[in-house]
């Protein structure tokens, strides 16, 4: 941070390049991450994706988007403007504040927060909004299933999902993602994912819960980021493409971008949260606020695979069922792992 | 149109809210209707309370065609358009039917021949159903596993025939080619490696937690309901209706073979249900391979073409031979007066009466129940409509 302030005297500058560094990141991301996903899918099914556009068919993704940057951007009707314009601006938003806690490396972090995670977790639900808009908006019966779909979708995966941050943060003492890192850099057996730093004692008794609230964790951000098994939103061969149905080019693409943005959001609170963000898992080793990048990119990375591969290979789930598993399975669950937790705290 | 009622429900703090009923129209453009069909569904939430099915989108006046060809032979690539998924059972149907009004007894080898094809049909057209199925439920990778398959199937197809989707290659009295060089080497090697992605697909979609619970007591259609509907094929034996015509109603040489009837038996969920739909169409690729290597192995010698009739004048009267299709009891009606073209021909088409069930299975279901029941009922449009 000090030798980027020292390089740039003015404040509104820095200020400016603050806010701009997680857009320069997810760009290429999302690029790279759509040419995965493909890939991914491809070889777990017997075939090969793209092959024409560049070695392997690594340009296509950049096709792509200008293919998408052509298209005639259509508004129905009968749609509300207003609305429909704004929509996929504003899930852009909501997924784009919550980068702004997001600790890079511990050089950068758009902004060290102390409420880091509470803020995170409350931007965050912004997207509901943005969907919820788009489905009204949109002027189609599928469209504003979906977008129902969705918003209850979210919002009974959050509880269960900030029931997990909750136990983290017992266990950290902070919210402040930044911190919360640092007191994972000491290596992989001071990741909260293996009980922090906490004597040993406690840390073996800690375990099993942690582990059982990272799968609550993982379990519900699949859900909030819509991605197979919870595509219930979008799920296509119900309602046709969900909330997004009747958007077409740049605004369907800002919805795509938005989608794997979460993605990364989900993924890289999860490294934060558990497998200690951008430290190095060798303590020492390899640490430093580049390689922290390195570090905390490629753990998310491995995250977002995790939920590729998962996505093409299960069915989805039901509505009802998806509630179920919320509500009676893993609300409960989250809350009796944070009792327990907080009990062997005070011991 | 369908009358929507309206509903007066009270909050707690005794404001009255008016509810309604929503009326939304699935296709005829929808992913999951398999084709142009559409469902006019009446929904209270994401309850399904009715569901109309219009159909006629695609119909061709395929029976009206039949009557102004030139002769009978003419029919036969019309049949393939019907059920496009199982262009080589509705060719059987009705190439079986005129053999019967002409007397023509074929040679066996075309009958080992025509049953090799035929279930080679069947089992591509249930993989259709089943990749197609799992795309409604979700699971997009299956459908690829399903489609390298039949691919291989449409390979050998194209070396016998020529063409891989609509064959006009069983002929009244014969066939249109013998089996080219290599055809039996190839179609064993496939039933060896044909196993190994049954077993695949079980473990992938079949069994899988999730896709259990979305299929298992989901649209259950009761032994009754199916007989009284008229349902066929894996529609009827997934209900437990011991029920199927290449033993019952025999035709060509299916009597020889060693194989079993698939009925569902409610290992999940309840008989008749979605799940039991979907594993009888499984368990009969399975049945399906068998009978293919008995044919393989005891492929008689003999000429294809020798009974191939110069000009089809059938006796006047009339006549009704069915076959099990993949989908069902296909059949075909046709009536012969003095004349080189059929008076009148009509086809009893399979999905057409399974999807008339639809309405009585689906009302109370969810609507992603609604497509896990299309899916099973495993429509082909083309035949609905014809």
């Amino acid at each position: 941070m000090e030798f980027i302030t020292s390089a740039l005297e003015n404040q509104i500058l820095l200020t400016v390049l603050n806010a701009a560094l997680p857009l320069l990141f997810i760009l290429p991301y999302a690029l790279v991450t759509i040419y995965i996903e493909m890939k991914m899918a491809a070889h777990m099914q017997n075939r090969l994706a793209y092959m024409q556009t560049g070695y392997h068919g690594t340009l296509q993704p950049f096709a792509d988007i200008v293919k998408l940057l052509q298209k005639e951007d259509i508004i129905p009707t009968a749609a509300d403007k207003f609305l429909f314009i704004l929509a996929p601006y504003l899930v852009f938003v909501g997924t784009y504040a919550s980068f702004a806690v997001l600790p890079f490396s511990s050089a950068y972090a758009g902004s060290e927060l102390d409420l880091g995670i509470f803020y995170l977790v409350a931007a965050s639900s912004l997207v509901v909004v943005g969907i919820l808009m788009a489905g009204w908006a949109s002027n189609n019966k599928w469209s504003l299933f979906g977008a129902l779909r969705s918003a209850a979708q979210i919002v009974s995966y959050e509880i269960p999902a900030a029931l997990a941050i909750l136990g983290v943060v017992m266990i950290a003492g902070t919210m402040n993602l930044q911190t919360l890192t640092s007191l994972q850099s000491g290596g992989i057996h001071e990741w909260i994912i293996f009980g922090g730093t906490l004597p040993l004692g406690h840390k073996l008794a800690l375990i099993p819960f942690i582990v059982v609230l990272f799968v609550i964790y993982l379990i519900s951000s699949m859900a909030e980021v819509n991605r197979t098994p919870f595509d219930i939103p979008e799920a296509e061969s119900e309602l046709v493409q969900g909330y997004n149905t009747e958007y077409s080019g740049m605004k369907f693409a800002i919805f795509y971008l938005a989608e794997y943005a979460n993605l990364f959001l989900v993924s890289a609170v999860a490294v934060v949260l558990f497998f200690g963000g951008w430290a190095s898992p060798f303590g020492e080793l390899m640490s430093g606020p580049l390689w922290g990048t390195f570090w905390f990119v490629t753990k998310g990375m491995l995250f977002v695979c995790l939920n590729i591969w998962l996505r093409w290979t299960l069915p989805r789930m039901r509505v009802d069922q998806l509630m179920y598993v919320s509500w009676k399975v893993m609300t409960p669950f989250a809350l009796l792992c944070v009792i327990v937790i907080g009990f062997i705290l005070v011991l | 149109m369908i009358e929507t009622p309206q509903k007066i429900i009270k909050t707690s703090t005794g404001r009255s809210l008016r509810t309604e009923e929503m009326v939304v129209n699935m296709g005829p453009q929808h992913p999951s209707t398999h084709g142009v069909l559409r469902l006019e569904v009446v929904l209270d939430g994401e309850i399904v309370v009715d569901v109309v099915p219009h159909m006629g989108y695609l119909h061709r006046c395929f029976e009206k065609h039949c009557e102004h060809m030139t002769n009978y032979q003419q029919v036969i690539p019309y049949v393939d358009r019907m059920d496009y998924t199982a262009a080589m059972t509705n060719e059987l149907a009705f190439v079986v039917g005129v053999e019967k009004m002409l007397k023509i007894e074929v040679s066996e080898r075309v009958h080992y021949i025509r049953i090799i094809m035929a279930e080679l049909q069947r089992i591509a057209s249930h993989l259709i159903a089943i990749g197609t199925f799992g795309i409604d439920m979700g699971a997009f990778t299956p459908f690829l596993y399903c489609f390298r398959d039949r691919e291989r199937i449409l390979d050998m197809f194209e070396a016998t025939c020529g063409a891989r989707l609509l064959y006009n290659y069983m002929w009244v009295g014969g066939l249109s080619h013998d089996l080219p060089p290599g055809f039996v080497e190839t179609a064993k090697q496939f039933c060896v490696d044909f196993k190994k992605t049954l077993k695949d697909l079980n473990d992938l979609l079949n069994y899988n937690e999730i896709f259990i619970k979305r299929t298992a007591n989901v649209g259950i259609l009761p032994k009754d309901l199916a007989i009284n509907y008229a349902c066929s094929g894996p529609m009827l034996r997934g209900s437990g209706v011991d029920w199927d015509l290449r033993r019952d109603d025999p035709y060509t040489l299916y009597h020889k073979f060693n194989w079993e009837v698939v009925v569902g038996k409610g290992e999940v969920g309840t008989v008749g249900d979605v799940w039991n739909r979907h594993m009888v169409r499984q368990r009969e690729m399975e049945q399906s391979v068998y009978i293919i290597e008995q044919a393989l192995a005891s492929l008689p010698d003999g000429d294809v073409s020798k009974t191939i009739p110069k000009r089809i004048r059938p006796t006047p009267g009339d006549n009704y031979t069915r076959i099990e299709s993949p989908r069902g009891e296909l059949g075909f009606y046709i009536i012969a007066e003095d004349s080189v073209t059929p008076y009148r021909i009509k086809a009893r088409a399979p999905a057409f009466v399974n999807l008339s069930v639809i309405n009585e299975i689906s009302k109370g279901a969810m609507l992603a129940d609604l497509v896990a029941i299309m899916g099973s009922i495993d429509i082909v449009l083309g035949e609905v409509d014809r």
